[in-house]
């Protein structure tokens, strides 16, 4: 069975000027880790409020553990887990009482599902007693989460719960969600942070409101079209602007260290031309190597296309 | 010798026995770019605050533009400008008006800020936007105008706090063609990002680790000392052993 299914889902705000979801379609699998990538602006937050029962969408349709967001939002509202992007648990009560608030309004006791948040809540288990509101940052999501758990949904939803946390914490948070999975839950998680999409089983990539691809964070990479090189050298933003400004370009961009460099013409002689322009260009110090695209390459692509596609100006070379 | 925008000794600022900033030394240079880095919590909010002149610190010495943090806080808020990942334009004025008010609360004259406006909109490519409010502009456009905003009084130093957060990948690249545009035209960039690929880009890199700054170097040199391939590993090694977690 589907976890969450969504066909043609349309969402606009202020009477229809503002597209923010067009005909979304995509499927979770029962027991899947689902990640939905894409930036600010890309309707992720209006797609998990229409799942959550809690927003309606103009057309289209949505299920969740087979019952229908509209007809059947009662039933979906005890299976759902719901983490929002903002802290919205009470700040003036403690952690202990938070918990047992969100315990007591789903009918359950926190003893009852213990064993699913106990790994999360020892954690913040020596702040029983403090206030949430006083809890740091990376606390404050675990709260979330085990309050999110503590009725044992069937689906958890994660509206970008790793946005502004640093590099460590969000580690942490996505080795809690692969131990979460592993005890069967199924886990639609939004995030911006491209580097994020290989640690789900399968991603929807989606940027202003439209679904621009939906599979395995390995055939997104290996649907890659052409062959992509990265490129180095001592004036590296010089180097940016020769490549850009080369017909012979299709697109570099600034990728860490190295430049992201795509040829009009791949075929062949790859390497002799990217070391030529370099060379014409009087660069020192450069390195140029065939790389493997990730799922920022794909993105960055596809969002280009796209942009194309609709005649869009603004357009990276 | 390069010439010194922000000097730091010994930067502290304690609220009760806490130590949110521990004795930071650092110097900056003059078209930088910056990258100031750290975990939540490990006191970067509370020493940009201190180098914006919003707030004292509690002992050390720290001039920043040629004025003194103690002193001349009016001062070193005319030669510098901020921008942080939440939108601080007005929604309900249009671009130009914008331009308009910030340029005339930094003293900007009136010809200066119609000569600058008309080429920054020119740059943005935003002539048919300039007259429409800037709460409907998408997030992208919104951040790169910010941007624009935040160095229009031609500051010393522009103090970027998360500018790309959220923003999407084309966008944030973009977005640092500007920023190496600043640094040319010697502006100094001070930068915090939570993006590693971002850090790369900086020409120097500070980690600071429970209120102390534990590294600052040029991202290759921080990779050698740590013999790893990425900043992302770097800033793991040095943030995983922090005691603290706050925001």
């Amino acid at each position: 069975m589907q976890a969450v299914c969504l066909q043609h889902l349309t969402k606009t705000y202020d009477k229809g000027k503002i597209l923010a979801v067009d005909k979304v379609s995509f499927e979770v699998k029962s027991g899947e880790l689902f990640g939905l990538i894409g930036p600010d602006g890309a309707g992720k937050t209006s797609i998990f409020r229409i799942l959550t029962t809690v927003l309606l969408a103009d057309s289209g349709t949505a299920q969740l553990a087979g019952f229908d967001v509209v007809k059947d939002y009662r039933e979906i509202r005890n299976r759902v887990g719901y983490m929002p992007g903002r802290f919205s648990l009470y700040q003036d009560l403690t952690v202990q009482e938070n918990l047992k608030f969100f315990a007591t309004v789903f009918g359950t006791t926190i003893d009852a599902n213990y064993d699913l948040i106990k790994e999360i809540y020892d954690q913040i288990r020596p702040f029983s007693n403090r206030r949430a509101g006083k809890l740091s940052g990376g606390m404050k999501q675990k709260l979330a989460l085990c309050c999110a758990l503590i009725h044992k949904p069937d689906v958890l939803l994660l509206d970008e719960p790793t946005t502004g946390v640093d590099v460590v914490s969000r580690k942490e948070f996505w080795d809690m969600l692969k131990k979460l999975k592993s005890q069967g839950i199924t886990i639609l998680v939004s995030t911006p942070y491209m580097d994020e999409a290989n640690l789900c089983e399968r991603i929807a990539l989606i940027q202003n409101g439209r679904i621009m691809s939906v599979a395995t964070p390995e055939d997104i990479i290996d649907a890659y079209p052409v062959k992509l090189f990265g490129a180095r050298a001592d004036d590296i933003y010089k180097l940016l602007k020769d490549f850009r400004k080369d017909p012979e370009t299709e697109s570099c961009y600034a990728f860490g260290e190295f430049l992201h460099v795509t040829l009009i013409n791949d075929q062949g002689a790859s390497m002799e031309i990217l070391n030529r322009i370099a060379t014409k260009n009087k660069h020192s110090g450069v390195q140029i190597k065939e790389i493997e695209p990730g799922i920022e390459d794909s993105f960055i692509r596809l969002m280009n296309q796209n942009r194309e596609c609709s005649n869009r100006p603004e357009t990276v070379k | 010798m390069e010439e010194k925008v922000i000097i730091c000794k010994e930067l502290t600022k304690q609220f009760g026995n806490f130590y949110a900033v521990d004795k930071v030394s650092f110097d900056v240079y003059k078209g930088e770019i910056f990258g100031f880095l750290g975990a939540n919590g490990a006191g970067k909010t509370t020493a940009m605050r201190i180098l914006c002149g919003l707030s004292f610190p509690s002992s050390g010495e720290a001039t920043v533009a040629g004025f003194n943090v103690y002193r001349q806080q009016e001062s070193i808020k005319r030669n510098i400008g901020y921008m942080s990942q939440k939108f601080s334009l007005y929604e309900n004025l249009s671009i130009l008006e914008n331009i308009e008010f910030f340029g005339g609360v930094y003293d900007v004259s009136r010809k200066e800020i119609k000569e600058r406006s008309d080429k920054l909109i020119d740059d943005l490519g935003l002539q048919k936007e300039a007259k429409k409010m800037v709460g409907g502009l998408p997030l992208g456009w919104k951040q790169k105008l910010a941007f624009s905003v935040a160095i229009f009084h031609r500051p010393k130093i522009v103090f970027l706090d998360e500018p790309t957060g959220g923003v999407d990948p084309v966008t944030r690249r973009q977005f640092w063609d500007m920023i190496y545009d600043a640094s040319a035209s010697g502006i100094t960039i001070f930068v915090t990002t939570h993006y590693m690929d971002e850090a790369e880009y900086c020409n120097r890199i500070s980690v600071m680790v429970d209120g102390k700054m534990e590294a600052l170097d040029t991202p290759g040199n921080l990779k050698k000392r740590f013999s790893v391939e990425s900043m992302d590993e770097v800033f793991y090694q040095l943030a995983r052993g922090a005691v603290r977690k706050a925001d």
